[in-house]
């Protein structure tokens, strides 16, 4: 699994990766969806598996990054990192933020760990499955991803929907791929290509954000001093070893739900190790279970994630949406065959996140203490150097001033959409899928001679659609069950 | 959670058309109407040649199930109000005035230019006063991205008042 990785330009990769992603995870605001959208334009000087390399290792370093904040500051630096925060920080305040952050450190990295097993043994078996699949069960599967977006993702499922939807109206901006017929193109040009998904992913994260941190600029964290990490104790391994065992299962099947991966994955990693714990009443007071629960989960995710990435095409998160079209963008097409033609791209891959999550439990372990400091880099000098970078970035692809402009449309439109409770999430996984969505429909139309109840008549299809039913079912039963249990 | 409750009751009180989920709900129908409209702008397809569905089908299904659904948030909110957010900051209206400035001097005179200006306006009003981290974010910085994207990315920047002197 390793071998295609011994070079010394993809081990250096790694490690740049990984530092990069750590870098990211740190500082509140970017992470790995934005980092691995503002990297995306350099790597095309690179050949694909060291591209791909890199974006991966920025994932799992980045998705961990996050709890050092988290831990020090009460900030999560990646919103995976929020439900660290709950028990990180307390801890933290009494004085055992190195233990904090070594259990965070433990236990992300046995999480990550345990997905890559898990994408390791399950890709080629989905992909293998994928083979059965026909443009109907294309068309039914993308709507399945679609509807447990808005199932399990954050805030409202109604709103989720509405966002996934406009990012698939995106989708459908210039030529018809089928008919050659201008749409929404307003006789513009440069939008008869469409529009670009870095335009968008950047603007939606990166400048969106930028707008957030203006409001925040008199904000002051109280930063907790770090001395040294410190390995948890043998009482502390006794308390959460199955705490991380669990948690580790969770996430990795959350990351595999084409869903908003980490976020989802560590809160209810949390909630169930609150759920299992013999001392319930210390979450939110500073427990080590609460945070082995909620890192193990988050970076369990990252592999999770990509099983469906990998072997369907069909993101399983925001980040792995940003890789999905780096591997676009380098030419490899994912899906059943990218396992039969080139199985040493894909064990490149398994064994970059392997060594990325050894990599990240050095870096944090060591250097925690200097990531930390990175928190210190005041907002008025980094976010007018991020402006710089993504404008560059998303010039650099098409060298088109339109797609700047693009950028900062969508930057504007992800500050309000988040400021009214429509997560950005959705508008890049629809954006994505879109091409897919259509496309397949309407080839299932022609395959169907239009005949729309066809679709039922195949029963993977008809099982998606009713997997999608039970999603958008889901939320309904969840808030009168939590209602029942309120009354 | 007090709160919470407090500007709850303060939303209820205001008449409809001033509150976030009007104007939103609105926002999003108003403008999905006129895609919709434009929608029926769209080239037909002889049937010759229509594979499936006409290319303007799929959008038009997709703007009214956005619409149906935008008119389903508004009406839940109507039953559990959206909370009052707070009014926004004036260095907000700067950061959105300095994406304006920038998308007028990148198009009118320099794309270096504008990146620098708006590094500048940022910064300046976010609260950087001293000289050398204005010059730092505004010039410095700038230009090793500049450099660094011409040089390993062999990207040509547009043409502009600064960006020609760099060329020639």
């Amino acid at each position: 699994m390793l071998a295609p990785l011994f070079s010394s330009k993809l081990l250096l990769i790694l490690f740049f990766g990984t530092l990069f992603g750590l870098i990211l995870g740190v500082l509140p605001g970017l992470g790995p969806t934005t980092g691995g959208a503002l990297i995306l334009p350099f790597t095309m000087t690179l050949d694909p598996l060291s591209a791909i390399v890199l974006l991966t290792s920025i994932y799992c370093a980045g998705t961990y990054g996050g709890a050092i904040t988290a831990v020090l500051i009460n900030t999560p630096g990646t919103p995976a990192a929020a439900a660290t925060c709950l028990d990180g920080y307390p801890l933290a305040q009494k004085g055992e933020a190195g233990r904090a952050l070594g259990m965070a450190t433990v236990s992300s990295t046995v999480g990550g760990i345990f997905s890559v097993v898990i994408l390791v043994f399950f890709a080629p078996i989905l992909a293998q499955l994928a083979y059965e699949f026909g443009q109907p069960e294309y068309f039914a599967l993308a709507i399945f991803g679609l509807t447990m977006l808005a199932s399990i993702g954050e805030g409202s499922p109604i709103k989720n929907l509405i966002a996934g939807a406009f990012g698939i109206l995106i989708s459908t901006v210039g030529k018809d791929f089928m008919t050659s017929i201008d749409r929404f193109t307003f006789g513009i040009n440069e939008l008869t290509e469409g529009i670009g998904f870095i335009p968008v992913v950047v603007g939606l994260f990166a400048m969106s954000e930028m707008l957030t941190q203006s409001t925040l600029i008199n904000q002051v964290f109280n930063r907790i001093a770090l001395k040294a990490i410190k390995l948890p104790s043998k009482d502390d391994y006794k308390k959460t070893w199955k705490t991380i065992l669990r948690s580790s299962g969770i996430g990795s099947f959350i990351g595999v739900l084409p869903a908003e991966g980490g976020t989802v994955a560590s809160l209810i990693g949390y909630s169930e190790a609150k759920r299992f714990s013999k001392n319930p009443e210390e979450f939110g007071k500073g427990s080590i279970e609460g945070i082995a629960g909620a890192e193990a989960a988050n970076n369990a995710a990252t592999g999770g994630a990509m099983v469906p990435t990998l072997a369907l095409g069909i993101p399983g998160s925001a980040t792995t949406a940003v890789i999905l079209t780096g591997l676009i963008i380098h030419g490899v097409r994912p899906g059943p065959d990218l396992f039969r033609e080139q199985p040493d791209f894909l064990y490149g891959i398994f064994g970059a996140m392997l060594i990325a999550n050894i990599l990240f439990f050095i870096f944090g372990f060591f250097g925690a203490k200097i990531f930390a400091r990175i928190t210190l880099v005041p907002n008025k000098i980094l976010w007018p150097m991020i402006f710089a970078v993504s404008v560059c970035g998303t010039y650099s692809l098409n060298q088109s001033i339109i797609d700047v402009w693009i950028m900062l449309f969508f930057g504007v439109l992800g500050f309000f959409m988040r400021r009214y409770g429509f997560s950005v999430v959705p508008v890049i996984i629809g954006l994505i899928l879109g091409e897919l969505v259509e496309g397949t429909l309407r080839q299932s139309l022609v395959i169907f001679d239009g005949n729309w109840l066809m679709f039922f008549t195949r029963p993977i299809a008809l099982t998606f659609f009713i997997l999608s039913l039970i999603a958008l079912a889901f939320p309904l039963i969840r808030s009168r069950k939590f209602k029942k249990n309120n009354d | 959670m007090k709160n919470v409750q407090k500007s709850k009751r303060a939303n209820k009180s205001l008449p409809f058309f001033f509150k976030d989920e009007f104007k939103v709900s609105f926002v999003i129908i108003f403008i999905s109407l006129i895609l919709l409209l434009t929608t029926f702008t769209f080239d037909i397809v002889p049937p010759i040649l229509n594979r499936g569905i006409q290319p303007a089908t799929f959008p038009k299904a997709l703007l009214i199930l956005i619409i149906a659904m935008t008119l389903i948030v508004y009406y839940l909110a109507t039953k559990n109000p959206w909370k009052i957010e707070k009014k926004l900051p004036r260095s907000f209206f700067l950061t959105l005035f300095s994406f304006i400035l920038f998308v007028i001097v990148s198009k009118t005179l320099d794309f270096f230019l504008a990146i620098s200006a708006l590094s500048i306006f940022v910064a300046y009003y976010w609260g950087e006063k001293r000289l050398f981290y204005l010059l730092l974010v505004g010039i410095i910085f700038p230009i090793i991205v500049f450099v660094f994207f011409e040089t390993i990315l062999g990207l040509r920047f547009p043409p502009g008042i600064i960006t020609n002197i760099y060329y020639s």
